[in-house]
């Protein structure tokens, strides 16, 4: 600043000149940014190298057999099926009952007591945790009641885990996430266009089935998505709700409910069960299993990406 | 439809003119699916409790104490006889209690440290296209599902552990005691840390983003550096976001199951800070693990109500976690902005 010019343009703050103190803090920020891209490159790389390795075609299209001999256990078909049964179940439920309540939420609420009431529920399900929610479901399944749901034994016993159940219990875990997007969509929409629709006449049922909910689509794709992702990567509801049966009965010829009532497994459970930490001690399939499940839930990440594009940025990264 | 403002309210219909679907009636149907789920939630936490109440009620307040093995005591429940006057209850669940603790304890106060220098990196220090590759690698590792990282720690970090970081000499230290393989705290809170920053980190950064600029300008108009404003202004202001990073946190890290079951030795085992370093070293195993586990015997009568016992305080503690955050942010949230 020896010689000022009309319009002095400040000297460029230097990290060099900070106090010491500040610039160990600078630093450590850095470090932590370059530790996150590090961890997440590390974990992709490697499940890339370890499934590269390891899968191979015919995993992906035969059966698994349970046997000792790892060279005839057979691919992860099954669990494959069982992961898309099982995110299909939990994301219609959760779409039905989740946008139901935050149309319910947003555009009615009344009495507000008891939306409050509503809200609060929500919000102790998305804390909870997924096993609790798995040994609650097994408390309701297994109530006599429900035995059309999943196998009865003869003395009138109920088994309690069936894909039925397990989706039941994975529509909760979406849930949250669905009511979180949904109602946030539905904030985001003007009231004057709820107003424009009143004022042609249109009933407020009418106004949130041809207005609200077309202009919220976006939202709401995006929670199902993610809620899709959650489902597809847990675990804990799988093997607790899901029963350990390896094969999901599917030569029983009209594949329908019986498919449903029955029990099987998913790639979580494939990965668990094959993993040091199961019984059964395969860890090449089970790194090709994670592989192809990291695959499904970065695809389903993509599509949320591709969703919430062009929409206010920041919103919702996770959650 | 009397206490709506006027401009809310919808008109009124004429008789019969819109079938089905009449306003009252699509009301009350979505109003009686939002009953159903409060119902359901309300089943939930009374079944649980309902279920579980046989273990607190034999024990008494020294279920939550230590004494005995813990393993050897869900043993014994498990065996327990047939006739329900012998059904066995005792249970110390002290090791299974404070595996939880410092599991979650451990990895939400490294997880904090760790994402809040991330935050501050992406919205401050970061160049714009490393700020954009940022975005999707937290994304990225918010969405691993847990049993990946359960599969990688325990066949990649844990026999490593085991290997390269277990001296001879400080497994027969502890030898007599707990074996040391390499499932251990150590490899359980790093894995779980690294599950729980993501979602830490995406709160703080929303919240940094949403502080007025005219606030940070300010302070870098008194000359301070941009590493002084964000930390004496802007995270002062996420203050309220900061808490809600840190129950939401602990509440995953609480509740997370198969990954812990995986990794963290599955013995019940409190770990012992007398120790020094070989604490981080020896397994453990908390309760929703301890749940995962034992999932086979729920239909043993005592042994499951034992489980649901673990179930209902896993529970309590992410009710008492979502009030008590919420009282934390309430206060903070008139200084600042943000959750």
């Amino acid at each position: 600043m020896s010689s000022p010019p009309a319009i002095a343009k400040p000297p460029r703050e230097r990290v060099q000149d900070w106090p010491r103190i500040d610039r160990f803090a600078y630093y450590v920020c850095w470090a932590a940014g370059m530790l996150l891209c590090a961890i997440a490159a590390s974990i992709v790389l490697y499940m890339l190298y370890r499934g590269i390795q390891y899968l191979r075609p015919e995993l992906l299209y035969t059966r698994p057999e349970a046997t000792p001999d790892q060279s005839k256990s057979g691919g992860f078909l099954d669990p494959m099926i069982g992961t898309f049964i099982l995110t299909t179940i939990g994301v219609a439920l959760a779409a039905l009952i989740g946008i139901s309540v935050s149309v319910w939420l947003t555009e009615y609420g009344r009495p507000a007591g008891l939306a409050r009431f509503v809200e609060s529920a929500i919000e102790v399900v998305a804390g909870t945790p997924s096993i609790v929610l798995a040994i609650f479901g097994l408390l309701v399944f297994q109530s006599s009641g429900l035995g059309f749901l999943s196998f009865e034994a003869e003395g009138g016993g109920v088994f309690g885990r069936s894909f039925f159940a397990a989706g039941a219990m994975m529509s909760l875990i979406a849930l949250p996430l669905v009511v979180g997007a949904t109602r946030e969509a539905l904030n985001a929409i003007p009231r004057h266009v709820r107003e424009a629709s009143y004022a042609l006449g249109k009933t407020r049922a009418a106004t949130i089935w041809r207005v609200l909910l077309p202009a919220a689509r976006p939202g709401i794709a995006t929670g199902l998505a993610l809620g899709m992702g959650r489902i597809a990567g847990d675990t804990a509801i799988v093997v607790i709700l899901l029963g350990g049966s390896l094969l999901t009965p599917l030569e029983d010829a009209p594949p329908g409910v019986d498919v449903l009532r029955g029990t099987g497994s998913t790639l979580t459970s494939y990965v668990y069960n094959n993993s040091p930490a199961g019984e059964g001690g395969s860890p090449e399939k089970a790194y090709a299993a994670a592989f192809v499940l990291l695959l499904i839930v970065i695809a389903l990440n993509f599509v949320v990406d591709f969703i919430s594009r062009g929409r206010k940025p920041g919103v919702q990264w996770i959650r | 439809m009397s206490t709506l403002s006027a401009t809310r309210r919808a008109p009124a219909e004429a008789p019969g003119s819109a079938g089905v679907w009449s306003d009252r009636r699509v009301e009350l149907t979505l109003g009686a699916l939002g009953v159903v789920l409060l119902l359901l939630i309300a089943g939930m936490v009374i079944f649980v409790f309902g279920k579980a109440w046989p273990s607190f009620a034999n024990n008494g307040l020294s279920w939550f104490g230590a004494g005995g093995s813990v393993d050897q005591q869900l043993i014994d429940i498990f065996d327990s006889p047939a006739r329900p006057e012998d059904y066995v209850y005792k249970l110390r669940a002290w090791p299974l209690l404070w595996g939880t603790m410092v599991t979650t304890g451990l990895a939400v106060l490294f997880g904090l440290i760790f994402a809040l220098a991330s935050a501050i990196f992406i919205v401050e220090f970061a160049p714009p296209r490393v700020q954009k590759l940022l975005e999707p690698v937290v994304r990225l590792l918010a969405a691993v599902p847990s049993v990946i990282y359960g599969l990688i720690g325990i066949l990649v970090l844990v026999p490593f552990v085991g290997d390269k970081l277990i001296s001879q000499g400080r497994e027969e230290s502890v030898a007599f005691v707990i074996p040391l393989t390499g499932a251990s705290v150590l490899v359980a809170v790093v894995i779980l840390t690294v599950m729980i920053t993501p979602i830490m980190i995406a709160i703080i950064v929303d919240a940094l983003r949403s502080v007025p600029r005219s606030w940070s300008e300010g302070g870098a108009a008194l000359g301070v550096n941009r590493w002084r404003v964000m930390w004496t202004i802007s995270v002062r202001a996420v203050r309220p976001a900061i808490v809600a990073a840190a129950v939401l946190a602990t509440a995953r890290a609480l509740g997370e199951a198969i990954m812990l079951s995986m990794v963290s030795g599955s013995i019940g085992f409190a770990p012992n800070p007398l120790d020094g370093l070989t604490f981080f070293l020896e397994p453990t195993r908390p309760l929703a693990a301890t749940i995962v586990d034992n999932g086979e015997g729920l239909s043993v009568k005592p042994f499951g109500e034992t489980i649901y016992a673990f179930a209902a305080v896993l529970l309590v503690s992410s009710v008492f976690l979502s009030v008590g955050g919420y009282l934390i942010k309430r206060p903070l949230r008139r200084v600042g902005v943000g959750a």
